[in-house]
């Protein structure tokens, strides 16, 4: 079935995810010369040998495994700046650095099917890993220390790691918000909490509003 | 070519900002100029992370439908007139990805409609946001499901309690009619600078403002009018 993921797990699949970050534009330098292409989803081209030219990730990655094209990888994933965005991370406890929103889809493809084209490519993938760790540790340690708000700011948090955690805040959120409210209904009359009641007929939960 | 008719362009300059550090995906100021499938996705991404069914994009559906039968004629010629099947095969590939997206975004509607059927049939603002076909699903769906409990179980209880709707006759409300949860917590990110209530009526009138590209969990209620005005995305 097109894309129905069991919403109690995440609600994208890692493959969905990876899907929405193959329409980013990364640069790629064609071998070989082809018309322009009029997609659905935009025009691109023309395609002149060594003429660097941007397209989708999915596109490059398709031209890539045909032998068509070389990848310019994207100016955040030299080694430089990335051992500079590593160091950031351990510094900071509590906020995040930086990075394109689907760099984990990006770096991932990109290591799949173009490590030749990136520089010092065994240093560059486990930089990326070891910020991938060390982000991933932060928003878990960061976890604990929520309080019952209605809304919580996440800056500079990617795609992939906003998904992984996004069922267990959810229901985090969820149970401070229902424990916070009651006081503000004492006012109400029974009615309305009576409907609140019988309106939660989704994912069954532990705890039950009185 | 020329044999495509593409709605909206300016397409790159929109995308070019995406793969910089920390960008968003589209500039909104020239939402004008983004192209269908970027509407697209961002309707199935939205469509996705809500707990209620969103407004049916029926002219985007139309127009993304009509393109793809143009690529899948044009797919079929080149195929007949023997066209390098590098390019054809491209072409494949993007056909099938805005497919995807579509399907994906009817079938998410579908799932949540079979979910809260008789709440959608019950209120109108929900059923203004449901096209005509949905609509039919949806009551002839209701109907056979209304007929089934009443022949294998409903019939068979104490009168007061036959109700496919309401649990007994003493109910004063239909609280066998399941409803989204609208107090649920999405993750969302806004496209302008936006400043939003973060309690109901009549209780202590917080606000938390939004930055352009801020991501945010918060409670669903709080942004639904935002995202119906395209202000603020779900991730």
């Amino acid at each position: 079935m097109a894309g129905q993921t069991d919403p109690h797990i995440s609600l994208f699949s890692p493959q969905e995810v990876e899907f929405m970050a193959e329409d980013e534009l990364v640069e790629i330098v064609p071998n070989m010369n082809m018309e322009q292409l009029n997609f659905i989803s935009g025009d691109f081209g023309l395609f002149i040998p060594q003429i660097p030219t941007k397209v989708p990730l999915w596109l490059a990655v398709a031209l890539k495994r045909r032998g068509k094209c070389s990848f310019r990888p994207p100016g955040w994933m030299s080694v430089d700046n990335l051992t500079q965005i590593l160091e950031a991370e351990r510094e900071s406890q509590s906020t995040f650095q930086a990075l394109p929103f689907s760099y984990v889809e990006i770096a991932r493809l990109l290591f799949d099917h173009a490590h030749d084209d990136i520089p010092d490519k065994y240093m560059v993938r486990s930089l990326v890993e070891d910020i991938r760790d060390v982000r991933l540790h932060k928003l878990e340690t960061n976890l604990g220390s929520f309080q019952g708000t209605s809304a919580v700011k996440i800056s500079n948090v990617s795609a992939m790691e906003v998904n992984i955690v996004r069922p267990f805040v959810r229901r985090a959120l969820e149970a401070f918000y229902k424990h916070d409210k009651p006081e503000a209904d004492v006012g109400r009359d029974t009615r309305s909490s009576r409907q609140q009641r019988e309106a939660n007929n989704e994912p069954r939960r532990p705890l039950r509003q009185r | 070519m020329g044999i495509f008719k593409q709605r909206e362009r300016e397409i790159f300059d929109l995308m070019a900002s995406s793969s910089e550090v920390g960008g968003s995906s589209a500039d909104y100021e020239t939402m004008m100029s983004t192209s269908d499938v970027e509407l697209l996705k961002r309707a199935w991404r939205n469509e996705k992370a809500a707990p209620e069914i969103l407004q049916y994009e029926g002219a985007l559906v139309e127009r993304a439908k009509e393109q793809i039968e143009l690529v899948e004629e044009t797919i079929e010629d080149y195929v007949e007139n023997g066209k390098d099947p590098l390019l054809v095969s491209l072409y494949q590939m993007d056909l099938d990805r805005t497919q995807f997206l579509l399907r994906s975004y009817l079938r998410v509607r579908l799932v949540k409609i079979e979910k809260f059927m008789f709440h959608n049939l019950k209120s109108e603002e929900a059923e203004r946001r449901l096209s005509e076909q949905e609509r039919v699903f949806a009551t002839k769906c209701a109907d056979d499901l209304v007929k089934h409990f009443e022949e294998t179980v409903l019939l068979k209880l104490p009168e007061n309690y036959q109700s496919v709707l309401k649990q007994s006759q003493i109910s004063e409300v239909d609280d066998m009619v399941p409803q989204p949860h609208l107090d649920t917590f999405v993750v969302c990110r806004s496209n302008n600078f936006v400043s939003l209530n973060l309690y109901e009526e009549g209780e202590s009138p917080e606000t938390v403002e939004m930055e352009r590209g801020d991501l945010y969990f918060i409670r669903y209620k709080i942004v639904k009018g935002a995202i119906e005005s395209g202000q603020i995305d779900l991730i």
